[in-house]
């Protein structure tokens, strides 16, 4: 079936009917979600009780909005803390590992890349468990040896950190490489005629080349970082981030409050996400 | 020309890309392989031993959620394929520019925003005071509140819906790659549209429908989130074990031996469709 090939028109059709309620489908929870947050009810549910700003800007229990809400303000905090270290750690590694690859052959290339794949097909709660137990059994020893405390090592945010980063680089990698692959060495090797060094020449020239590429792939971590649910839960101190606290409250049944986050969320994550394509796209 | 200095830049740059593969990914699975074959023999005493995987094998409601989730990720996988697979072709072939591109970014906003979000949404739809339960009731289709959340259904309908997107973009990138002249020369000598598909279609964007599968079955044997949200307390979803057994339980030798077994499954899973269809992880992954 393409557009060259006459069909019959009840298939076509149907076949655009199928089309439309996919994505009715597709937009029919985010779309939920987004009104109930402007219900007039302690229930995030039907009936409908008329239009309010309550659980944004509401002070007077039980209409708490998101804004007066210190959990849900904390944990917003938290998951920021978490996300800036995490694209900050990622962008950096995945810069050097796109230089790595895509500048230097050398032995075990090969391996080294299905290794640096290997984060992607490993899943998430695996890796969360994995670095749990590693980092547990470090901090055990180290306090047996020293009968100092670890705490660091135990579970909190410099493991959620950690984890979360444990993947995300790969993304970063990933990226950045294929910005690098694209760029001209000769750009590199002319700047070094005119008498720059080399660090001189990544620095002035490939390094805004890459820039891009780095900003989007910062972008991708951030937004990866804010919604990662798996790693976290097992690596997770007392200071929880924003989609572990809203699990709690959400096992414990919850309040629209919940539909005012989640749809300040819904816009934030869409204008990331369409910022990190800008990025992406940007003239190469 | 290979200067002590860029040696330096290369051991420089060789650094952090060991220091995150070894620390965090290695030294932990090594790790947790090593814990899941402890037992616990006293108070900080362990033997070495098979004994966690025994249980495994020896509780029947151990082993049957591992089948379990195993057999709801394939058809989850197979769903979303079906499903997919038409959108995916809409989208590549029946499409052209600005029209192509909004379709394209509509499929992907929705998983920008968070899990929890996405399923956070199915349940107020689909829970009894819900707005589906609603809805049936007010058109007259049924006498009382409907109960839709808390089964396998529900948990089926959200892990879709969070997973469909890993079918579509390969999808999509594989069809677009297919020349429309070949399936004009299939129609010219007489083929039918199925037979096209089937001959045509479907091999040009096997790479595609291998790569969608993997992710999809691995991000469903994975997710925790939506069958137990979903599918409430009985939803018996092998990750839940292991987070009961590490986080409420605190057994953690038991906990690793059912994490390695997930792990064990899943990566079995990606070799196999790597093997069949003849593809490197590097092509797959690494787009």
């Amino acid at each position: 079936m393409i557009p060259t090939v006459p069909q019959s028109n009840a298939l076509k059709w149907s076949y655009r009917a199928y089309v439309t309620l996919f994505f009715v489908y597709l937009a029919l929870p985010l779309t939920v979600v987004s009104v109930f947050a402007f219900n007039d009810s302690v229930f995030p549910s039907l009936p409908w009780e008329g239009f309010t700003m309550a659980w944004f800007f509401g002070t007077e229990a039980p209409f708490i909005g998101v804004f007066n809400e210190r959990s849900i303000l904390r944990s917003i905090g938290t998951s920021a803390f978490v996300a800036v270290w995490v694209a900050g750690l990622a962008v950096v590694v995945g810069t050097c590992n796109a230089f790595l690859f895509v500048r230097y052959d050398f032995r075990g290339r090969g391996f080294l890349y299905i290794l640096m794949l290997l984060p992607l097909i490993i899943p998430g709660v695996i890796l969360g468990i994995s670095i749990l137990v590693f980092s547990s059994s470090v901090a055990n020893t180290l306090e047996d040896a020293t009968g100092l405390w670890f705490d660091g090592l135990r579970p909190g945010l410099i493991l959620v950190i950690l984890g979360q980063f444990s993947f995300i680089t790969t993304f970063a990698t990933l990226v950045i490489s294929a910005r690098l692959q694209k760029f001209d060495l000769s750009l590199e090797e002319a700047a070094m005629n005119l008498g720059a060094t080399k660090w001189d020449a990544v620095r002035q020239i490939t390094l805004p080349f890459l820039f891009p590429a780095i900003l989007g792939a910062g972008v991708v971590a951030v937004l990866m970082s804010f919604e990662n649910f798996n790693t976290t839960l097992m690596l997770v101190g007392s200071d929880s981030p924003l989609t572990i606290t809203m699990f709690d409250k959400l096992k414990q049944g919850s309040t629209p409050v919940l539909n005012a986050v989640s749809l300040l969320l819904i816009v934030v994550s869409a204008a990331l996400g369409l910022l990190s394509l800008m990025f992406q796209r940007s003239k190469s | 020309m290979v200067s002590d200095r860029s040696k330096l830049g290369f051991y420089l740059l060789l650094m952090p890309l060991l220091l995150w593969l070894v620390i965090l990914i290695i030294l932990p699975h090594i790790g947790l392989f090593v814990v899941s074959i402890s037992e616990k023999v006293g108070v900080r005493e362990y033997e070495m031993g098979f004994g966690n995987y025994a249980v495994f094998f020896n509780e029947p409601l151990y082993w049957r959620t591992f089948a379990r989730t195993a057999f709801m990720s394939i058809f989850t996988t197979v769903l979303t394929l079906l499903l997919g697979f038409p959108i995916a072709y809409y989208i590549a072939k029946l499409t052209r520019g600005r029209t192509k591109t909004t379709l394209f970014l509509m499929c992907l906003i929705p998983f920008w925003v968070s899990e929890l979000v996405r399923t956070f949404g199915w349940m107020i739809l689909l829970r009894e005071t819900g707005v589906l339960s609603n809805f049936l009731q007010n058109i007259g289709l049924v006498e009382g509140p409907v109960e839709f959340l808390y089964n396998d259904a529900a948990i089926m309908v959200g892990l879709v819906y969070t997973s469909i997107l890993f079918m579509i973009v390969p999808l999509v990138t594989t069809l677009d790659s297919l020349d429309d002249s070949l399936i004009e020369a299939g129609y010219d000598l007489g083929g039918s549209g199925l037979s096209i598909l089937r001959e045509i279609v479907i091999p040009h964007a096997m790479p595609g429908i291998v790569s969608g599968c993997i992710v999809v079955f691995m991000l469903s044997l994975g997710n925790y989130l939506t069958p137990i949200l979903l599918g409430g307390k009985d939803s018996l979803w092998f990750t839940d074990l292991i987070y009961t057994q590490f986080i409420t339980r605190f057994n953690w030798e038991l906990g690793s031996a059912f994490g390695f077994l997930l792990l064990g499954l899943s990566s079995a899973v990606v070799l196999l469709g790597l093997r069949l269809s003849r593809q490197s992880l590097a092509d797959t992954m690494g787009r």
